[in-house]
Formats: structure tokens, sequence, C-alpha cells
């Protein structure tokens, strides 16, 4: 049953990632591989809890790098991403 | 509290699907990268208040590493080699996946077969994204070749070392088949993952690189999903496989922009190898 609804969850989300990105200019492709790479950084969730609830040596190290990579994961991906959008947005304004 | 965490959950995921919906249109990019890193701040938050975090020392610690290195990585890098950092973050994704992985197997190693499946896969996937990301980050920034590395036999020591792994991954449900223990077995996975990640990466092209990243940004969210997976967390599903399923058609999405199939950026490097150029594009 636990499986099943997990698996149920996985299937909806799959057809929505497929649905949700149709078309996208070219000049945004780099961006937004940026920031669903961000989103990725989602494991971070899983970090905390891993590194929180460690109880020997090797997992209080183990854990503590798993924090670690995700967090560089998620601030310097958000981070990189509003940069480039940042630059584009003036690029644009300097056009006109 | 379980029932306020898995409601904030919803929250976060639905920031995230809105963020990358706002994402492909250039007028909303920015709110809609800043809608998706509110959800993830709030998933981060609402995380901590889980009651089986016993102490916060280790998270302190990690969070402020990362959080200082992402920034300064982020901040200080010119913007021409933004591709470059966009895949080492990516790598140090998928490695973050595998650890939480190995952690859960170290602090349970003998849990029910679904849990052992799904762990071993966000090795398997982790370890590939992180050796793979870190060779385009390089190949990128100039620190390796940028041509194709290709010798004889590549595609079959690749075949043979999938192979091994598919095999581990059965033994480390099975550990009595062969009499290995699970912890060397997991292990070796890691190892050999790793391996793999170099290995598919090196024998592509510095100018395809682009693309790679962006496959190796879809395995990055299959690894957080098998993360998810083995830890029971929606959260790490619902994002991993949204990452997963969109980094695809992304994918896809630059590959047509090239005008190329995705088989031929992966597997371009082999043809010119073998020194019989297969004009399967004419």
């Amino acid at each position: 049953m636990d499986a099943v609804y997990l698996f149920f969850v996985l299937i909806l989300s799959i057809f929505l990632g497929l649905e949700l990105i149709r078309k996208v200019p070219s000049t945004l492709h780099t961006p937004l591989m940026s920031g669903s790479n961000a989103i990725s950084g989602i494991t971070l969730v899983g970090a905390l809890t891993s590194a929180g609830s460690a109880d020997s040596r090797v997992t209080i190290v183990l854990g503590t790098l798993a924090v670690a990579f995700a967090t560089i994961n998620v601030v310097g991906g958000y981070l990189v991403t509003d940069r480039m959008l940042g630059m584009f947005k003036k690029k644009k304004e300097s056009d006109s | 509290m379980i029932f306020l965490i898995n409601s904030v959950y919803i929250v976060c995921s639905v920031l995230f699907i809105m963020g990358l919906k706002l994402m492909s249109s250039p007028a909303t990019a920015r709110r809609g990268n800043l809608l998706s890193a509110v959800g993830m701040f709030l998933a981060v938050i609402i995380t901590l208040l889980d009651r089986n975090i016993l102490s916060y020392q280790w998270i302190l610690i990690g969070i402020v590493l990362g959080a200082l290195i992402g920034v300064l990585a982020a901040r200080l890098v010119a913007m021409t080699d933004m591709p470059q950092m966009v895949a080492a973050f990516n790598g140090f994704g998928g490695i973050a996946s595998l650890l939480v992985a190995w952690v859960l197997f170290f602090k349970s190693p003998n849990t029910e077969s679904f849990t052992l499946t799904t762990l071993y896969l966000s090795v398997f996937i982790g370890g590939i994204t992180f050796t793979g990301s870190m060779v385009a980050f390089g190949k990128l920034d100039g620190k390796i070749t940028t041509k194709p590395v290709l010798f004889r036999g590549q595609q079959f020591v690749n075949s043979l070392i999938l192979l091994a792994l598919l095999c581990f991954g059965v033994l480390f449900l099975f550990p009595d088949l062969a009499g290995i223990s699970r912890s060397s077995l997991i292990l070796y996975a890691v190892i050999l993952s790793g391996i793999l990640g170099v290995m598919v990466v090196i024998p592509i092209g510095g100018a395809d690189m682009p693309v790679v990243i962006s496959l190796l940004n879809s395995y990055s969210g299959l690894a957080a999903c098998a993360a998810g997976f083995a830890i029971r967390n929606n959260l790490l599903i619902v994002s991993g496989a949204l990452v997963g399923a969109s980094g695809i058609i992304l994918t896809n999405i630059m590959c047509k922009a090239m005008n190329r199939s995705l088989t031929n950026v992966l597997f371009s490097g082999f043809g010119s190898a073998g020194g019989s150029v297969v004009a399967e594009e004419g």
C-alpha cells in the first residue's frame, strides 16, 4: 500500500513534468536548466534528516557532507539562475 | 506535526511547479525562479521541525559551509563561466542524494527490499551524476581536454561496468547469494557508478556539454526522486520527478535546436574514433 501510494505520486509528477515545459525560447534553455537544477537540490530536505539523526561517526560525516553539498546546489543554483536572468533583462532594456 | 510538515510540502510542490512554468517565458522567468526559491526555503524550514532530528549542530555546520561556498561560487564566477557552475552544482546535488541514501543504509542496513532497492538506485544515479557533472565541469572550464577522449573497447567496458552495477544491485537485495556483505556491495556501487559517470561523459566533445549537463540535471532529479522513495518523502519524489521529466524534455528541445538527436550527441564521439563514420545525418 505504502509503495503503491508513492508510485502513484511518482507517475503523476512525471506526467506533470513532461507537460510543464513545451515551448521554451532558446535564450531560456540555460537559465531553465539551472533553475530546475536548483530544484533538484531538494535532496537537502533528505540530507537534513540524515544529518540531524546521525548516530555514529560515519553517518555524521556523510550526513554533514550531504547537507553541505545539497546546500551548495540549492544556494548556488538559485543565485546563478537569478544572475543569468538579471543579465537577460538588462540586455533587453539596453537593446530597446 | 507530520500533518503540518506534509501540508507545507504540498505548498512547496505547488511553488516548484508554478516556478518551473513561469520560467519557460522570458517575461516571468525571474519571478518563477524566485517562487521556486521560496518553495525551497519553506521546505528547509519546515523540515527542521521534524522530530526525528535530534541534533542541529551538524546541520548548522553543513548549511553554513554549503551556503558560504554556494554564495561565493555564484557571485564571484564570471558571466561566461556560468554553464560550468551549473554543471558543478548539479554534480553536488547528485552526490548529496548518494550520501543521503548511504547514510540511510548505515542506519538501517537490514531494512525491507523496497527501501534497499530505491536507496541502491539513488547511489547508482547519484554517483553517475556527480562524476559525470564533474567531467562536464572540467571540460567547460578547460581543465580537461574538450576533445572527445576515446579508447578501444570503451563501449564494451562501459557495458561491463553497467552490468556489474546491476549484478551488485541484485546481490545487494540477496547478499547470501554470493556471500558479499551489503556494506561492501554499496561501497562497490559508489565507486563503480562514479567510474561510469566519467566514462560516459569523457567521450563527448566540449561543444555538446550543455546538452549533457541538461541530461545530467535530469538524472540528479531522478536521484533525488529515488532518495525520496528510500526515506519515504513525498516532496523529494514530486520535485525529483518534476526535474527528471522536465529535464528530459528540455534536453530534447536543446537537441532539436542543434538539429541533432540525443543518441547522436551521446555517441557521436564513438563513431569518429572507429574511423568508420556513418553518415546518418544526411
